[in-house]
């Protein structure tokens, strides 16, 4: 079993070669009309994925025997490391990273080519060899700059450096491939557009295929940011949820992008209009997924998250994307044109919502492109170099995206085509209206604030309106409510769903920001402090032994009107392999408030510096973030698209 | 004319692709703080010498160096017989031990002499994010009104100083 890493290396070298195969012989197939070559595609796609799996598990078999030999395990475990940690590990670094990103992608094709015979005899081959030829390049950046399976021979490490503890915890483990699940997801309906582009069949049926697999794979994406802001929350020990940096700026714009795209499809499909807009926006969407990875992988912008970066590198990624990015717009550029919509725009109708939406989100993805970019742009013409921070986007971002949540509500009630004013002002004077008086309510009970009272009578406008809606379409006609809320498809709840979860989690953000307590404060054991109507006594600290750490628990019993609630142990960690402290905050979670208490500095006489921030609705940005996800996966599984298509 | 308007995103996508080849070698390390001119940030941390929490108003009523380090960091143990001899010329340094632990840094400072008129302990680094540090050490002019005037990365020296010294008029 010695020879496992050289196996998967060579794995690795054949699924490269078939991703070049299934790149070349599908397209010469279309090309020349040749039916053998075309047929060849569904094969080679399964190879190339059932390879590309192989040396997936073959590199995750090596972290759990501990084969130091090979210099990415000795780089990234430890022989003390947990075992759920060990292949976690996997993905700890660069070339594992980037082995789970190919590995996934090349799963999507699999997927895509089991449901292919739903398509068209010459689009499937062609949506595959697009896969193919992002494969290809993505295998061979792999292969010729950052192959995981190098071993250092003869004098192989003892034991490993260890994982980074930042790394070392439950978020880490799910939120890689959840985020890469999006991002690669995305490669779908790219395929599916440069397919559209390369057979010049532009009518909406591609958009009709490319939906539920941008539903599914933007449920993905959200599910993964959701995942790593709520890790940043916990993990970096200062309750903060988001921070504008760069990392996690390269998952939102994909993410933005990606909603855009979700309805600009739905335009597509539904009034054949947004054409050509709708191609350039699926080309737009997975050209940002390969740029966030190039921003992270490169070293081009600074950030704590930047875990690896090697210019030599760099260039590869850059002249990928500008291979991959540049020919497809290329491409665009040439068939776009040509294009014509064959439907008048109805002005008043929902695709003039559905176009708002697009402009929005649009301005909001270039801004926190701008914002990401503004550097490295700034540097370019030689203006010095300067960082925008978090207020740059807070000033920028959030009003343009508060305005369009007020679409949002507005959107769905709008019929197709035409739709007149008289009867969406029927239907939403009295959510507005209500949406301000509760907001007022609420703020009679705090501190006004105009920006926060806007903010949530928008939250509260969102709610109603879907509600709304929902009952104007229950209550229409005279079968009972209960018949008629089933005969309501399920793309119609998964729309619904994710939108409702726009507002959760927008209610959260305004109530974490308004209505959050943080101090810090000295304890010496038995001391006792008031935070926000709770009572914190600190009894001191106890030593912990963990697998591959030690530890200093603190021990705090939290009392409410002098009952004792709960009692939390926040963690100052030392990392003996690496010699790395970490703190780790002790949570009281709850569904209106979270209680976070992390260890600062030891003091004398056992005092320590403590930190207690009391976090009010927190729970509910991520939990937006889970409906958001069920909606887009509810949207995905409506039976329509498991019909058989013709064309 | 129509069709030209769909070579726009190649175009702009080419360009950046340019702007992003030239900045791949260059160094990252560098960047003037976008604080500077600005009041610096509101902080709460632990005074090291008398044990209590205090913030921005314990901060000198006179210009001073805002000296980030620690003792990880062997750069600063270079700069710090220099910033003893500024200290001793009567320039007021608040030192910040940045991702540090107490003791370590409290022996540190017994060995090799304190040229600080105050240490600030920052041991999660959540003040270092505030002022936008990338490591250690870095040094800050402030103003006695405590308005951020300018920033530096890397070991002072004589020859730095002398820049410093300006923003410190």
């Amino acid at each position: 079993m010695i020879m496992l890493p050289e196996i998967g290396h060579y794995v690795l070298i054949l699924a490269m070669m078939f991703a070049l195969a299934l790149a070349v012989l599908p397209m010469m197939g279309y090309l020349q009309r040749n039916a053998i070559l075309l047929s060849t595609a569904k094969p080679l796609t399964y190879l190339m994925s059932g390879l590309t799996c192989a040396s997936f598990i073959i590199l995750a078999i090596a972290f759990a025997q501990d084969d130091f030999s090979v210099l990415y395990v000795s780089q990234h475990s430890n022989s003390l490391l947990p075992i759920w940690y060990k292949i976690s590990a996997v993905w700890g670094g660069h070339e594992g990273s980037l082995l789970l990103w190919i590995t996934i992608l090349t799963l999507w094709a699999a997927l895509l080519a089991f449901k292919s015979e739903t398509l068209p005899n010459s689009t499937g081959p062609v949506v595959l060899s697009v896969l193919g030829i992002v494969a290809t390049g993505f295998l061979a950046f792999i292969l010729f700059t950052s192959s995981p399976f190098l071993r250092i021979l003869p004098d192989q490490p003892v034991d490993g450096v260890d994982l980074n503890p930042l790394l070392q915890d439950i978020g880490l483990i799910i939120h890689p491939p959840m985020l890469y699940m999006g991002y690669v997801g995305f490669s779908v309906a790219f395929a599916f557009a440069i397919a559209a582009l390369i057979t010049g069949n532009l009518n909406a049926s591609w958009a009709r295929w490319a939906r539920p697999w941008t539903n599914v794979s933007w449920a993905f994406l959200t599910l993964g940011i959701a995942l790593g802001s709520w890790w940043a929350y916990y993990e970096l020990g200062w309750g903060g949820w988001w921070f504008w940096d760069p990392v996690e700026n390269a998952s939102l714009m994909p993410w933005l992008a990606g909603t855009a795209l979700i309805h600009s499809l739905a335009v597509t499909e539904k009034r054949g209009v947004f054409k050509s807009w709708t191609v350039l926006l699926a080309i737009f969407t997975f050209s940002l997924s390969l740029l966030g990875t190039f921003l992270v992988r490169s070293g081009v912008l600074t950030s704590v998250h930047a875990f690896a970066s090697d210019p030599t590198r760099g260039v590869f990624i850059l002249a990928l994307l500008v291979i991959i990015i540049g020919s497809s717009l290329f491409l665009y550029a040439l068939r776009a044109s040509q294009v014509k919509s064959q439907v008048s725009f109805g002005l008043t109708g929902r695709e003039s919502w559905l176009l708002i939406n697009n402009i929005l989100l649009t301005i909001l993805t270039l801004t926190v492109l701008l914002g990401t970019l503004y550097p490295l742009i700034f540097d370019a013409f030689n203006l010095g170099k300067i960082s925008v921070g978090a207020p740059y986007f807070n000033a920028v971002f959030s009003p343009i995206a508060l305005l369009l949540i007020v679409f949002m509500g507005i959107g769905p009630l709008a019929k197709w085509h035409n739709t007149k004013g008289a009867m969406l002002w029927r239907l939403s004077w009295l959510p507005a209206v209500l949406a301000i008086v509760l907001a007022s309510l609420v703020f009679t009970f705090h501190e006004f604030d105009v920006y926060m009272w806007v903010s949530f009578a928008i939250a509260l406008w969102l709610v109603l309106m879907c509600l709304r809606d929902w009952l104007d379409k229950v209550l229409a006609a005279r079968q009972s409510l209960w018949q008629r809320a089933r005969k309501l498809p399920r793309h119609y709840y998964g729309m619904q769903l994710a939108h409702i979860g726009v507002a959760v989690s927008l209610i959260g953000v305004i109530f974490v920001s308004m209505n959050s307590t943080e101090t810090i404060v000295r304890m010496a054991p038995g001391d006792r402090v008031d935070v926000g109507g709770y009572e914190f006594e600190f009894l001191g600290t106890r030593h912990v032994e963990g697998p591959n750490y030690t530890a200093d628990t603190g021990v705090i019993n939290v009392y409410q009107d002098g009952q004792v609630i709960t009692q939390m142990l926040p963690q100052k960690r030392l990392y003996q392999a690496r010699q790395q402290m970490m703190t780790e905050a002790a949570l009281d979670p709850g569904f209106t408030r979270d209680l976070y208490i992390s260890l600062g500095e030891p003091l004398a006489d056992g005092a320590w510096g403590v930190r207690i921030y009391i976090k009010s609705f927190v729970r509910w940005i991520w939990l937006g973030g889970l409906l958001m996800m069920a909606g887009g996966l509810l949207a995905a599984w409506d039976k329509r698209y498991r019909r058989k298509t013709g064309a | 004319m129509k069709k030209l308007l769909f070579f726009i995103p190649f175009v702009v996508f080419i360009a950046l692709g340019v702007v992003f080849y030239q900045q791949l070698g260059k160094d990252a390390e560098y960047m003037p703080s976008a604080l500077v001119g600005k009041q610096m940030p509101e902080f709460k941390l632990v005074d090291m010498a008398s044990d209590t929490v205090v913030s921005n108003s314990a901060m000198p009523n006179e210009p001073y160096l805002l000296n980030f380090w620690a003792t990880w960091c062997p750069s600063c143990s270079v700069e710090h017989a220099y910033l003893g001899e500024l200290a001793e010329q009567g320039v007021k340094i608040v030192g910040v031990d940045y991702k540090d632990e107490t003791p370590a840094a409290k022996k540190w400072l017994e060995e090799r002499g304190n040229p600080y008129s105050l240490v600030l302990l920052d041991e999660m680094g959540r003040f270092g994010v505030d002022m936008g540090i990338t490591g250690a050490p870095e040094t800050f002019v402030v103003s006695a009104e405590g308005k951020v005037l300018y920033r530096h990365q890397g070991v002072v020296d004589a020859e730095v100083w002398q820049t410093l010294k300006e923003y410190m008029q």
